[in-house]
């Protein structure tokens, strides 16, 4: 708790930075507070279910807001310690990386020559940051280095062997691809094609696992589908390097790797949302996807909270959050008189009221039923699969506006 | 600032919303450890709760006060009146129905598990909802009809999360916001020319705790004033007897088979022989036994006496000032006094009773919001020693600072100014009184003073309740005609 102390200080950060570009800082201030620091998902994974989350999420929006205000070397530094106390943010990584490289390490020429800019590499910078950076994992390795046990800590660091998805699915397109392939067998071995096996949809466990029909995944495969779906937007980001691009890039960067990354925590959501609150109080034409991630993103944290006194306590914290966010944009539309309004499409909005009669179902019913011992992972599969399609639509959208959007904002 | 957001939204959502929020904050503190947790064999006010489901549910109605083979009046006698008894005996209903060992006679002593906590939890949350929340929107709304929408939810925010009330009855656990909604609503009831059934709703609260006899003389006063000046005086006052003498008889319709019941029962709600106060609380007797021990120099009933003569010459400028100026302003104000008086001076007070003053103090928010931040503010924090045995300390600074943020952005709805003057003494005061509860953490008493810390603490609050003391009377001495609050009525 004290060390969330951190993530109050990246918020009063970023409201600062907000003071000093927009006249009209107050709202916003308001609710990048509200969101960030109440968010729903933030409390749940900390303070219930226990993590530094808090702490770790603060370093991170800390050196996204250093980054939009153009203090490149103190953005990278935070963010080369954040790697090093959880490497999960490695999955934004190559937005720092190709950022800081453009903007710092390469000068565009005032002019252009037949209509392209030429850039020139600046040693300079890109060695201080080098330096700093490589100084800062040796600080962090260096003990196990000298101890020559460098192999077993990256070992542990990134252990390839727990299979392709968590005890519990994160909401990604793994959990979908699981879900079709289960079908398929299922389907499969009813209509008599393939040959029956011993796990039907019961299972899911930790360890490697083997599709029936669909070809198995390998982490490779993983990677390279995660790099390939990154490609887009950060080309846009190396052509067009500016802060608001750097933000959206990251955000996107943290859904390639949660939708198609190997074993991926469920918590790692939390990686979109945040940064996302950033983006959305500046550039309201997010609030859609924002929304979408908001609400999928903390349902699917919902498994992580079963006994019966937290049950109520979630369900009231997510409600709660919901509407003081409804409440925050519906006034900001009303305010502005914004063109595109706050409001949902009619399949966002149907998409969330299934999505609540799915928590209903898992929370009452399951029990209820008395499907709790034979079809113990069901709740499970069916939060995570139905949650995964709020992920996967929301990044869809954000890509769309992404490459897309013209109009530039400033964050 | 913060409070502006809801400026924009309808009046119902953001009801809805602060609701929400302020049973959140409920559910979150209900995961604390309650009063007595694992500590055998008496435990605490949990299982003094739990033992009168035990009691009422199944022994019949003539044993429920008396000292029985069956009824070990020593653990836990029944010592509230009967309203609380019938709500014990509803949720032991319950209670047998979800689990009948919670409630078994004997055997269920000292029961102490997850679910049985989550039980309990529960039916002080429903509680809570039903009459509380209730009172609470009722008294917003009916007493503030032509506010704007942000003051009436500003309000119902300030009051809703207000700290003493829920530590003690989600932390510590007990049932207060069932007798505190009950007199509130009487207060709604009575403010908006419902005389009657105001006086049937506070009745109701008597009969279910009987400290909201602190209430008691200003609803006497107000009833009074107002019937005076009606049309037909005589009339009016005969009706309001009949109406809570017939209250009370239905209430206690089967202990009033005969005297020697009735008498039980008020034994055991006025236990005088159990000395001037327990444990250290933030009283006058209290304060001046640190430099005169009264018990020594008096006898019992000398004792006794004084507190009453005290007692009652605290209580009669207001009532007095109240009778010839009946306004909900002015009730409300009495309310506080006559509460504060009580407190202060009388006999056997708990440190709990503070809630009873703060529900008029926080009333007041809308006309002194400072003054209501400060008592707030105070009341949590003069329960210090009692929510640190709880190990509620926690909470009880995080709710704290969450109150005075959310009172300190209604200061600015309501367009207050605090001089600094009083700036500077609220930080002097409350300053004082949150250094005596950090030390108790930090430092170890001295021998020869073990009980050092509570005693500061207790010290500390009683000076600043005597200072409200004389604030409040002097509102209620300088209050016009009470203008400024229009009921349908008027």
């Amino acid at each position: 708790m004290v060390a969330d102390l951190i993530l109050l200080y990246a918020v009063i950060e970023y409201c600062k930075h907000q003071r000093s570009i927009d006249e009209q800082h107050e709202w916003s201030s308001l609710s990048v507070s509200i969101l960030v620091l109440m968010n729903c998902g933030l409390l749940i994974v900390d303070h219930i279910h226990f993590q530094y989350n808090g702490f770790l999420f603060g370093i991170l929006l800390l050196s996204v807001t250093r980054m939009l205000q153009d203090r490149y070397v103190e953005a990278a530094c935070l963010f080369a310690a954040l790697l090093n106390f959880k490497h999960i943010f490695i999955y934004v990584a190559p937005a720092y990386f190709l950022y800081l490289l453009r903007i710092h390490c390469f000068m565009s020429s005032s002019g252009s020559v037949n209509g392209i800019h030429t850039r020139r590499f600046l040693p300079l910078p890109f060695i201080q940051l080098g330096i700093l950076v490589v100084a800062i994992f040796i600080a962090s390795f260096g003990p196990f280095i000298y101890q020559g046990q460098l192999g077993q800590v990256l070992s542990r660091l990134f252990p390839f062997k727990r299979g392709l998805c968590h005890a519990y699915w994160a909401p990604n397109f793994w959990a979908m691809y699981n879900l079709l392939d289960k079908l398929m067998t299922f389907f499969g071995t009813i209509l008599g094609l393939a040959p029956s096996s011993g796990s039907g949809l019961a299972s899911g466990l930790i360890g490697e696992h083997y599709h029936q029909v669909l070809p198995s995944v390998s982490p490779l495969v993983t990677m390279v589908i995660t790099a390939l779906t990154m490609t887009p937007c950060l080309a846009k980001l190396w052509l067009q390097p500016t802060p608001s691009h750097f933000l959206k890039a990251l955000i996107l960067c943290a859904y390639s790797s949660f939708l198609f990354g190997w074993h991926v925590h469920e918590k790692a959501i939390m990686m979109i949302i945040l940064p996302m609150c950033f983006l959305v109080v500046k550039d309201h034409r997010y609030f859609n996807t924002f929304l979408l991630i908001s609400t999928s993103g903390h349902i699917s944290l919902f498994p992580l909270l079963f006994q019966p006194a937290e049950t109520l306590i979630k369900v009231c914290l997510f409600i709660a959050y919901s509407m003081m966010t409804f409440a925050l944009f519906k006034i900001r539309s009303q305010k502005s008189g914004w063109t595109y309004g706050c409001t949902l499409s009619p399949f966002q909005l149907l998409y969330i009221v299934v999505l609540l009669l799915v928590q209903v179902y898992c929370t009452f019913l399951h029990g209820g039923l008395g499907f709790l011992k034979r079809y113990e992972f069901l709740p499970l599969l069916m939060t995570s699969v139905s949650c995964a399609v709020g992920v996967v639509w929301s990044w869809l959208l954000c890509y769309h506006d992404f490459l897309a959007n013209q109009k530039e904002c400033v964050v | 600032m913060f409070i502006a957001l809801f400026e924009h939204t309808p009046a119902l959502y953001s009801a809805i919303l602060v609701s929400v929020v302020a049973f959140t904050v409920r559910t979150c503190v209900s995961l604390h450890p309650y009063s007595g947790a694992g500590k055998p064999p008496l435990y605490g006010d949990f299982e003094a709760q739990r033992h009168w489901m035990e009691i009422t549910y199944n022994l019949p109605i003539s044993e429920w006060y008396f000292n029985t083979s069956r009824n070990n009046l020593e653990h836990w006698g029944l010592d509230y009146p009967p309203l609380t008894a019938y709500h014990s005996w509803l949720c032991g209903a319950i209670s047998f129905q979800l689990d009948p060992h919670w409630v078994a006679l004997e055997t269920s002593r000292g029961h102490e598990s997850y679910a049985h906590k989550l039980f309990m939890r529960r039916t002080v949350l429903v509680t809570d909802l039903l009459l509380y929340f209730t009172a609470v929107w009722a008294f917003v709304h009916v007493l503030f009809r032509t506010q704007p929408v942000t003051h009436k939810v500003g309000l119902a925010a300030v009051l809703l999360l207000q700290p003493g009330l829920i530590l003690i009855d989600h932390g510590h656990f007990q049932y207060n916001c069932a007798s505190l909604g009950l007199a509130l609503w009487g207060i709604v009831a009575v403010s908006s020319h419902f005389d009657l059934l105001g006086s049937v709703a506070f009745s109701l609260a008597l009969n279910f705790k009987q400290m909201e006899l602190y209430h008691s003389v200003p609803f006497f006063c107000y009833l009074l004033g107002k019937a005076l000046r009606s049309r037909s005086p005589t009339q009016k006052v005969t009706l309001l007897g009949i109406t809570v003498v017939t209250t009370f008889g239905v209430l206690w319709l089967p202990f009033l088979a005969d005297m020697e019941t009735a008498l039980q029962v008020l034994r055991r709600q006025f236990p005088f022989e159990r000395g001037l106060y327990e444990d250290k609380v933030a009283n006058v007797w209290c304060t001046v036994s640190v430099f005169v021990k009264l018990q020594r120099l008096l006898s019992a009933a000398s004792v006794l006496r004084l507190t009453l003569f005290t007692t009652v010459a605290a209580i009669l400028p207001s009532s007095w000032a109240l009778l010839r100026n009946p306004t909900p302003y002015t009730f409300i104000l009495a309310l506080g006094n006559s509460s504060l008086a009580f407190f202060l001076f009388s006999f056997q007070v708990h440190e709990k009773s503070i809630l009873l003053a703060a529900l008029p103090l926080s009333l007041l928010a809308h006309w002194h919001p400072f003054a209501s931040l400060w008592f707030g503010v105070l009341a949590s924090f003069s329960m210090y020693p009692l929510l640190t045995r709880d190990r509620l300390a926690l909470p009880c600074w995080a709710l704290s600072l969450l109150f005075l943020m959310l009172s300190l952005a209604f200061l600015q709805i309501r367009q207050r100014r605090v001089s600094p003057h009083q700036k500077l003494l609220f930080a002097g005061c409350v300053g004082l009184l949150l250094a005596t509860c950090s030390l108790s953490h930090l430092v170890t008493p001295p021998p020869k003073y073990p009980h050092l810390f509570p005693l500061a603490t207790s010290v500390v609050s009683c000076v600043q309740l005597l200072g409200f003391l004389g604030y409040l009377h002097y509102l209620q001495f300088t209050a016009g005609d009470g203008k400024d609050i229009k009921t349908h009525n008027e």
